[in-house]
């Protein structure tokens, strides 16, 4: 089973070859002599093409996987690739919170509970409820449609502005304009901490002695 | 059609949205279903930080962003603390034992 997940890797690098050198031949006008682009392409294409297919793969391994440890892994790679895409979009500081919030705590978390409540040599633990029709059918449904909003709506996008640090505007904006919702979720971590503690805590019964008392 | 812009990372927030969907209907395992919930903010957030990229400008989108990212945070240890007394109930994570009210 680990070979799966190479081996999704290892499909996601192949995908990514391809695209790279289709689409370098195509700049060159040697596979297609029609006027699709306006140029080689550039490194942070590249790099796109690369981390795109390094976050689909991963989430194609959550989705379908049958096992919900390899479903963990997927979804690291799965959350690396969108945190190395944000530095494409000048999110650095995203990039590296994404880093350190999900797969350094909540990737870490997902791992813990997979641990503590499945049995380990129970493989199959997470079959699909909705069965293979279902999960096919919900997928035809949705991704057309929102690859054709995505594609055929006449954004009002510029072109893409040089990539800048944006650390310092964020740290205004959460101190000035963001203020209130900034301490608000300060609060809601304070609630979600004492709250996951009180849920997650074994009930001591009265006529049960104390298990660490001995 | 092949240098990267605002579709491109339409289309991807789209896919993440789609398969964490399918994870989420599909999944009988509850920790699966909240990994089909990260996936699907994950595509949220895509879409937010490229909206601010390419149409607005400033750092608004990426703020929004950082708040989900907040958010899914307090989300996964909430509900991650659920399914450990689920299991603890139960000896189970089916979501699918969880319809009762009581023990």
């Amino acid at each position: 089973m680990p070979r799966k997940i190479v081996t999704w890797v290892v499909l996601a690098a192949l995908v990514v070859t391809f695209v790279g050198i289709l689409g370098a031949s195509v700049a060159d006008g040697a596979l297609l002599p029609v006027n699709l682009t306006v140029g080689p392409i550039t490194l942070q294409d590249v790099l796109f093409y690369a981390f795109a297919g390094l976050t689909v793969a991963g989430a194609g391994a959550v989705a379908f996987s049958r096992n919900i440890l390899y479903s963990a892994i997927g979804l690291l790679f799965a959350l690396m690739g969108a945190g190395s895409l944000y530095v494409l979009l000048s999110a650095d500081f995203l990039a590296v919170t994404q880093l350190l919030v999900y797969i350094g705590g909540v990737l870490v978390l997902i791992l813990f509970a997979v641990m503590l409540t499945n049995r380990i040599t129970e493989v199959n633990i997470s079959n699909a409820s909705l069965g293979v029709a279902g999960a096919v059918a919900l997928l035809v449904a949705t991704v057309p449609v929102l690859v054709f909003i995505a594609v055929a709506t006449p954004w009002a996008a510029h072109a893409a502005p040089a990539l800048a640090p944006t650390t310092r505007d964020i740290g205004n904006g959460f101190l000035t304009r963001w203020l209130l919702p900034f301490e608000l979720a300060s609060l809601v971590l304070l609630a979600t901490l004492i709250g996951a503690v009180v849920i997650a805590r074994k009930e001591l019964k009265q006529d049960e002695p104390d298990p660490s008392l001995g | 059609m092949l240098h990267v812009g605002l579709q491109h990372f339409l289309v991807l927030g789209a896919l993440l949205f789609s398969l964490g969907l399918m994870t989420v209907a599909t999944r009988r395992n509850a920790v699966g279903v909240l990994m089909g919930v990260e996936l699907i903010l994950n595509g949220a957030n895509v879409n937010f930080v490229a909206f601010n990229h390419y149409v607005t400008g400033g750092v608004g989108g990426q703020v929004f962003a950082l708040f989900v990212i907040v958010l899914a945070a307090a989300e996964a240890a909430v509900g991650l603390a659920i399914v450990l007394a689920i299991f603890q109930t139960f000896r189970s994570i089916d979501v699918r034992l969880a319809d009762t009210m009581r023990e």
